[in-house]
């Protein structure tokens, strides 16, 4: 297919439930989505934990770039493009690390991010032979490393754009906010207080990016998808299933936004406790008391569970059980690089730690009992619909079409039920405002 | 040969001998019998490998029991895997992938005794190569070095430490449905 530029947010049909094929395999939609999508949104990039020091840097990815997180000598966060402005040279090749400044190993240009050296982060300040084979005449001011216009720490997640238009983090949020800070806040309710485990599960999966974001979003459809982990059981608690029982999930989206997630919708009282890792009486008899604190700390305050969620393009988290935060890279049409953090209350008990990291591994990642069958069957879905005849026939996202009601409380928000694909059709539209190069004006409304 | 180096060379067999039935009953997916190889308080650990700096190899593997690993567990969790692939309805292995574990560079690094003088626990190295083949052309190969604990209980060698160093940054692999 030859698509025009302004016949990509064509390929969706919202109003009908339809999304062409093209959207998950060709190569031309594929070069558009990073440009469009992907130079311009809010993107996750990490997370503060990952960087506690001063000089500390953790090497991330944007789109289909190299980025590197780094924390400067007056703890400010900055997103880098991580590549050497002389020739290329790919400068941080490491994970993670400690570097004063970071130096290129091909000719010895090096950067700062130290704001006691130089003006602006990332500038350059050593240039071997400056004064004899450049003769002075090298504006060191115009090649510092390219640097992310819009960088935000958002109760310890890092987010970036490249777009400088891009409006601030919390409006591109929404009030997807509160579901994010349900995973992100502490148990008792406090603000904040999570970190991630350290290490950052990464891993190539032969599939379209958005199959991941598209089914964190709320797919409540595809329990048939686990239904072997469910058989086995392997929540935390002595019981069936792959968690422990969860009160009523609703789907919740953001029309205007993109984002949706499985939740609950917002009330004013806390639900009773209900044991959790009972495996672990010493972890149960924690959380039992983390219950006590919320319900004291929290009071009369809305808030809201999430089970699961996106934020739009590309990242998803689980709140609950297990505890963590996704990330779908693009590679090509048909393939992606997953990457999994895992969360946790800075301040838990090390056998809260124990407990809940055993959990997670054992249901999430490629090893994941839960997401090991996710992956085969997101892998066989793009591969099945590479083929000439196969990529003509559209994708389905009918379900529950006109049934999606307004939330009080909630802005811009709808809920579908338990079981709806209004949230990939929400996905699907957020991706077709992009692709027709809408302006943020339009894209975010006022 | 003298008596020490005779013993040596059993031993050396015997532990081999134990390796290579054990990748057996893997490949001819005798997962329950593999299972019952691994002692009660087995750990069995696959860390991640991160690219770091020359002077920070400390921090190349993330740590058992501490961070994010790609396998951090003990039985409970193995017997769980077991039943997963019993079910038959375990998408990433139905069908069946066909996997091939090649298991060489044994070496063992240490001998505990009992009081016999017979060896009760060793220590041992090897490498794997674990091939994975699956439905129609899907191909993956892991590629790493184990080091083991393997201790004798009622007269059979039994797994109570497995560490698996997988020479990969990035998992080249969509999912992990084997055992190493
Ligand atoms: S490419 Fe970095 S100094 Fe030349
Ligand atoms: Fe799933």
């Amino acid at each position: 297919m030859k698509a025009q530029p302004e016949s990509y947010s064509s390929l969706v049909d919202a109003d009908q439930g339809i999304v062409s094929r093209e959207v998950f395999v060709n190569q031309e939609v594929f070069e558009q989505e990073i440009a469009r999508i992907f130079a311009r949104a809010w993107l996750f990039v990490g997370h503060e934990s990952l960087i506690p020091n001063p000089d500390d840097y953790f090497v991330s990815r944007m789109g289909m770039d190299s980025v590197i997180l780094t924390r400067d000598r007056q703890g400010n966060i900055h997103v880098l493009l991580n590549s050497c402005m002389h020739r290329g040279m790919k400068l941080c090749r490491h994970d993670q690390g400690n570097a004063r400044a970071l130096t290129c190993p091909y000719h010895g240009w090096s950067y700062s991010t130290d704001g006691q050296l130089v003006e602006t982060p990332g500038e350059l300040v050593g240039v071997p032979g400056l004064a004899t084979h450049y003769h002075g005449q090298l504006d060191k001011k115009a090649w510092g490393l390219v640097r992310c216009p819009n960088v935000v720490n958002y109760k310890g997640t890092i987010w970036a754009s490249w777009d400088k238009e891009a409006p601030p983090f919390l409006d591109y949020l929404g009030d997807m906010k509160h579901y994010l800070d349900a995973a992100l806040d502490h148990r008792d309710g406090r603000e904040g207080g999570s970190e991630v485990f350290g290490g950052v599960q990464k891993w190539r999966v032969k599939c379209n990016w958005k199959f991941a974001p598209e089914n964190f979003i709320g797919d409540m459809y595809h329990d048939i998808s686990h239904r072997s982990v469910d058989l086995v059981g392997i929540g935390p608690s002595v019981g069936k299933g792959r968690r422990d029982a969860s009160r009523r999930r609703m789907t919740i989206g953001f029309p205007g936004l993109g984002h949706g997630l499985l939740g609950q919708l917002p009330h004013t009282a806390e639900d009773d406790y209900v044991p959790l890792y009972t495996k672990h009486p010493e972890v149960e008899a924690y959380f039992r008391e983390i219950h006590a604190a919320r319900v004291r700390n929290l009071g009369d305050r809305m808030r809201v569970q999430t089970s699961v969620g996106t934020i739009f393009p590309n990242m998803s988290f689980h709140g609950r059980q297990p505890r963590t935060i996704a990330v779908f890279h693009p590679i090509s049409p048909t393939e992606m690089e997953m990457w999994r953090f895992y969360l946790v209350d800075k301040d838990a008990p090390q056998a809260v730690k124990d407990a809940t990291r055993h959990y997670y591994l054992r249901y999430s990642g490629p090893a994941g009992m839960t997401e090991s069958d996710d992956l085969e069957n997101w892998s066989y879905a793009t591969e099945a619909s590479k083929a000439p005849l196969a990529r003509q026939y559209a994708y389905n996202y009918q379900m529950g079409l006109g049934h999606a009601q307004p939330i009080e409380g909630l802005r811009g928000a709808v809920q579908s039920g338990d079981v709806s694909e209004e949230n990939q059709r929400i996905f699907y539209s957020r991706w077709a405002d992009f692709m027709a190069g809408k302006s943020w004006a339009d894209l975010i409304p006022g | 040969m003298d008596d020490t180096a005779l013993k040596a060379l059993l031993l050396h067999r015997e532990v081999e001998d134990f390796l290579l039935m054990e990748a057996d009953l893997l490949d001819d997916r005798r997962f329950a019998d593999w299972l019952a190889l691994c002692t009660d308080d087995i750990r069995y650990w696959m860390p991640m490998a991160r690219n770091v700096q020359f002077n920070k190899t400390a921090q190349e593997y993330t740590r058992e029991q501490m961070d994010t690993c790609w396998i951090d567990e003990g039985k409970e969790t193995l017997t769980q895997r077991v039943k997963q692939l019993a079910t038959g309805i375990h998408w990433a292995e139905e069908p069946q992938s066909r996997v091939s574990h090649l298991i060489t560079n044994i070496r063992i690094t240490e001998v505990t005794p009992d009081a016999a003088g017979n060896a009760a626990e060793v220590q041992v190295r090897s490498r794997f190569l674990v091939y994975r083949n699956r439905l129609h052309d899907e191909v993956d190969i892991y590629v790493g070095k184990r080091r083991d604990t393997l201790r004798k209980l009622d007269g059979a060698w039994k797994i109570a430490r497995r560490e698996i160093f997988l020479d990969q940054n990035v998992l080249l692999a969509k999912n992990i449905t084997t055992f190493f």
